[in-house]
């Protein structure tokens, strides 16, 4: 049986995993932000997973114009590290684990979730920051990870409340694996606030964020009745990805509990939320 | 008449919808080829030579020449797109910010530290409009 231990949500900054790659980690500007993952770094020796199902949009990097999938998952036996422009960042390639991602896909299928399967992808900074931040600088990966990309990038992104019963979904399914024992964690990345583009860039909407943090983990009911408009104008063009936090949530227990949580700004152009999971199951 | 969207309210903010992304087609092409270290040494020893392999409108190939990152986004192109361009020309998504809005880098980065720009007078172009 697969079980899942918990979730955890975090930003996915570019700026992030450079910081981190050029060794800069100990600047003030940048530990401030490390600072809020050292809790992550021994919760996930804790937790001790398998499997992580990492939720994260490609950045124009495996998809371009020709090819956008709403939801996608990644069901081959590795997952190499994408040059974004200035050569691939310097961390191992990512191994995933085919038979969970296959077992996932057709159960979600047909549950009503339509999902393309990927077997061949590049993974970007949306995937390799969030691992980076909780295991930091490895040889090999000490987990299988399934890439779980959302489309955030064309406009209109899937709504809070499918990706909320989308998480759902995805907890049925992996929790009705049953050919091996694994421990199974769900990251839901990107966000919080900000905007990349345009006069209004640098947007930063802390109130907005912390009721965002506030509700994820009792009430995210309420998140899923956030519209796209209000997404765009309260936490900027690019604080959407915040829809794919919502998948985690879907996919833990209807309770759960707080373990972690940790709000900075700035990163860059971006306002760093991050917060850890346990499930409550029965 | 162009359909008018609620989110057209939101000032400075360019939503990537379906008319931008039509429209962006090609300029976006453009930036995803320089995903390859070979194209961007191509487009860099001859930029406008480069830019004809693709079916850009003339406005896109000045757009591009200028790095005009605001008309880049008016004529369809898309910031993950564009972002290939200025990580070609060895800049970061603050430098790219920091042009759009206007303000030096220096002046956009300290803004940041101070908590971003805030969401009051932020929402709807009817505030900025009103405020001269």
């Amino acid at each position: 049986m697969a079980k899942i231990i918990g979730g955890l949500t975090t930003s996915h900054v570019p700026a992030l995993g450079a910081a981190m790659d050029n060794g800069k980690t100990e600047e003030p500007y940048w530990k401030a932000v490390f600072d809020g993952y050292e809790r992550a770094k021994s919760w996930i020796v804790e937790a001790s997973p398998d499997v992580i199902f990492l939720v994260y949009n490609d950045h124009a990097t495996a998809f371009s114009m020709d090819l956008i999938p709403t939801f996608a998952i990644g069901c081959a036996e590795e997952f190499p590290i994408a040059d974004e422009g200035w050569g691939p960042r310097p961390v191992p390639t990512v191994k995933g684990h085919p038979d969970l991602a296959w077992h996932v896909a057709q159960s979600v299928i047909l549950d009503e979730f339509d999902l393309t399967i990927i077997n061949k992808m590049e993974v970007d900074h949306g995937l390799t920051v969030p691992l980076s931040l909780v295991y930091g600088q490895v040889k090999e990966w000490p987990v299988r990870v399934i890439p779980f990309p959302v489309n955030v990038v064309q406009y209109p992104p899937p709504t809070a409340n499918r990706c909320y019963n989308l998480g759902k979904a995805l907890g049925k399914a992996i929790r009705s694996f049953e050919q091996q024992d694994l421990r199974v964690v769900v990251f839901g990345t990107g966000g919080m606030s900000h905007q990349l583009q345009g006069k209004r860039a640098g947007l930063i909407n802390k109130k907005f964020d912390l009721a965002f943090q506030d509700k994820i983990g009792p009430n995210p009911q309420a998140l899923t009745k956030i519209s796209h408009l209000e997404f765009l104008r309260e936490s900027g063009s690019e604080g959407i990805e915040l829809v794919m936090w919502l998948i985690m949530r879907g996919a833990l227990s209807e309770q759960v509990k707080e373990v972690h949580r940790f709000y900075h700004v700035p990163a860059s152009n971006t306002a760093v939320g991050h917060m850890i999971f346990e499930s409550q199951e029965a | 008449m162009p359909k008018v969207n609620d989110y057209d309210d939101i000032p400075g903010t360019t939503v990537f919808d379906a008319a931008r992304s039509r429209k962006g087609y090609h300029l976006n092409s453009f930036c995803m080829s320089l995903m390859k270290a070979e194209n961007r040494a191509a487009f860099k020893a001859d930029e406008e030579g480069y830019l004809k392999r693709f079916g850009m409108t003339e406005a896109q190939r000045q757009a591009v020449l200028k790095r005009d990152w605001n008309w880049m986004i008016q004529e369809g192109g898309n910031i993950y797109f564009l972002a290939k361009l200025f990580f070609t020309d060895g800049n970061s998504f603050q430098y790219a910010a920091a042009e759009m809005t206007g303000m030096s880098q220096e002046d956009y980065a300290k803004m940041m530290l101070a908590g971003g720009r805030p969401i009051e007078g932020n929402r709807s172009k009817s505030e900025w409009e009103n405020r001269g």
